[in-house]
């Protein structure tokens, strides 16, 4: 792998503060895309209509530029067809890879790392094709029908697609993305009584389902590495029915070469009642870094597999348990030297950006429900709600921290940092609290308490598992 | 643009919040009913498959080999009484009212005692075991889930689903 960018120190919250130029183009073409998906595209009205010409005119110089025009049209006139739809969520997909650019650009100069010049390629693939093409068919009446034609039979539709696409490791993005995405429609049906619609974000999810249906879409290059690998803490994602737990961390080659920001993930579909300490319990088995992260330690790397992007493809018999490492020692050392490896052109999405960054010397300060770090006059908005309630760091001991480890984001047009662990002062003596401190097994009380809740709940279900599915 | 609308990990559902399974291990808010799975405490063999309709509460009853449920005869049986309550717990008393379609007297507090008692209140018809068979393949495929492999493949797609610490 060759090193992207290289290097970060102090980061500069007064560029953090300011709002990110040149995306109000973009973000407007994207808007008239997802208005058009509120009332859907069966009969568009002539305000759709001239949103999605806007669209046609923001793509004009692009490569895609001739097929996004004939499906623009085809969708005013009411008459867009499957590939047209792929057109406009391709258009979508490109016009947030530019929004990406520009806010990873200016999270470069806000943490002092050079511009990345290295591209990821994407791979051609072959997915079984009756699959992903039934994903396409729903998605596709979504569009027609729009959010606020949803109703029950239409996004039950999804059920058959999910169960059938589930099984299939290469296609669990797709069945983990419409799985999550079917949740939220059925909870807001009939979409004729929604109040407000989440316009963007169920934007995001369809245009990204849709590309997902392509053939190869996930498909990256990669290679192997060996070195060591320091954890700088645990980012838990879920929805109803999956969970992905991601360690993010800085790993050093063993042949002395940069030092690089990875991550490595596990994930897993689950039943809507295994939560907390359950997912954690779920997880842990297929990624040994969980435990290593639990205990404060480094794990040894051997020919580990690993994509252009950085993401470790773990397999816990090419790693093994290393020294003690502090998480804050990293954070401090050796994270300011670490690169960053470039994004695959499908994950050029503001939302992936979760760029691991070390602040000290804030004044944490509460107001409400909302924590904020004064970082040299300058307020940082501190995302406490993303922090897993299964675990020992909270809200409270963010707001009374002095150190903290955390994941650069953006999102709805400002920046915000998420909490992965912070040091504070207890009786005089500096205590580091993390976010995932649990996620590979714990003797804390409120933890072991947990624990015990969640493996009663998991048994329940594996003993009517056990009984009842193979009658 | 409000900045729910614009954002792209807005929240729209809550997480469930823990309970105890034993009794009840499955329960949704699903195809116009709250439905689910109650084990019975005599037969670890058998469940029962429960439902209330949403507006008009029609209820039903019946095991998963569709005998109907001696309890059901006429009034909500103890399973229709688990499965509300359980659904409280798991989704908040509020989504499980507000769903369902119960107005709750004003000076009750909305629990899945008062939201039973409401119900009641609006003598409900008794329906028939019709949809037993869906909400008990519903629970197999709930359970299937528990089957699946994991994968340390990332998921860039989970992204969109950060956890939240705000409860129904
Ligand atoms: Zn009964």
């Amino acid at each position: 792998m060759v090193p992207a960018d290289q290097g970060g120190g102090v980061m500069r919250a007064d560029m953090l503060a300011d709002p990110v130029d040149g995306l109000d183009e973009a973000l407007a073409a994207v808007a008239a895309v997802d208005q058009a998906l509120v009332t859907g595209l069966l009969r568009p009205q002539p305000a759709q209509a001239a949103g999605l010409a806007a669209l046609a005119d923001a793509m004009a110089a692009s490569p895609l530029a001739a097929r996004v025009a004939e499906a623009v049209d085809k969708a005013a006139a009411g008459a867009a067809g499957e590939e047209h739809f792929i057109s406009l969520a391709a258009a979508r997909i490109a016009l947030f890879g530019s929004v990406h650019d520009a806010v990873m650009a200016r999270i470069r100069q806000a943490t002092g790392r050079a511009a990345a010049d290295e591209a990821v390629t994407t791979l051609g693939g072959d997915q079984p094709e009756n699959l992903v093409l039934a994903a396409r068919t729903w998605l596709s009446d979504l569009a027609r029908a729009g959010w606020q034609g949803i109703d029950h039979d239409l996004v039950s539709g999804a059920a058959p697609v999910v169960s059938a696409l589930l099984p299939e490791p290469g296609l669990r993005r797709l069945a983990a993305l419409v799985d999550g995405f079917a949740a939220e429609l059925a909870a807001s049906c009939p979409g004729s009584a929604l109040a407000r619609i989440p316009a963007r974000r169920w934007g995001d999810l369809w245009s990204r389902a849709m590309l997902l249906t392509l053939p190869g879409a996930t498909r990256t290059s990669g290679g192997a590495v060996t070195g060591r690998l320091l954890p700088l803490g645990v980012d838990l994602h879920e929805h109803a029915t999956a969970a992905q737990a991601q360690v993010h961390a800085v790993f050093e080659p063993a042949d002395g070469s940069t030092p690089m920001l990875v991550r490595a993930s596990v994930s897993a579909p689950k039943p809507d009642t295994i939560i907390g300490a359950g997912i954690w319990q779920l997880l842990r088995p297929h990624l040994s870094l969980l435990a290593a992260v639990s205990e404060g330690r480094s794990m040894e790397l051997t020919d580990m597999p690993v994509t252009a992007e950085g993401d470790l493809l773990w397999r816990n018999e090419h790693a093994h348990l290393g020294e003690p490492a502090d998480a804050f020692a990293t954070a401090r050392v050796a994270l300011p030297t670490a690169s960053i490896a470039p994004t695959a052109p499908l994950d050029r999405h503001p939302v992936r950006i979760a760029v691991p960054v070390f602040l000290e010397g804030y004044e944490a300060e509460q107001s409400e429900d909302t924590v904020s770090f004064a970082v040299a006059g300058h307020q940082v908005t501190v995302d406490t709600d993303r922090v897993p309630v299964a675990g020992p760091l909270t809200p409270e001991a963010v707001a009374a921290s002095t150190a903290c480890i955390g994941l650069l984001r953006w999102d709805a047009g400002s920046f915000r940092v998420q909490p992965l662990a912070v040091e504070t002062t207890a009786r005089k003596k500096t205590v580091a609290l993390h976010a995932g401190a649990w996620a590979g097994g714990t003797t804390d009380k409120a933890g072991v308490k947990a624990e015990k809740a969640a493996t009663d709940a998991a048994a329940v279900l594996r003993e009517r598992a056990g009984r009842l599915l193979r009658k | 643009m409000p900045e729910w609308e614009s954002s792209s990990t807005a929240r729209v559902l809550a997480p469930a919040r823990p309970r105890k399974l034993s009794k009840v291990p499955f329960v949704e808010l699903a195809d116009g009913r709250l439905q689910g799975v109650v084990s019975s405490g005599s037969d670890v063999g058998r469940v029962y498959v429960s439902s209330v309709a949403v507006g008009s509460y029609e209820f039903a009853c019946s095991t998963n080999n569709n005998r109907p449920c001696g309890g059901a005869r006429g009034s909500f049986c103890n399973h229709i009484g688990a499965l509300v309550t359980e659904a409280a717990v798991q989704y908040g008393a509020e989504r499980v009212a507000r769903y369902l379609r119960v107005e709750v007297a004003t000076e009750d507090v909305v629990s899945g005692e008062s939201i039973l008692q409401a119900m009641w209140r609006a003598r409900p018809p008794q329906g028939d075991n019709s949809a037993a068979a869906v909400v008990f393949s519903q629970f197999l495929r709930h359970l299937a889930y528990l089957e699946l492999a994991p994968t340390t493949t990332a998921v860039p797609e989970m992204q969109w689903f950060p956890p939240t610490r705000v409860v129904a």
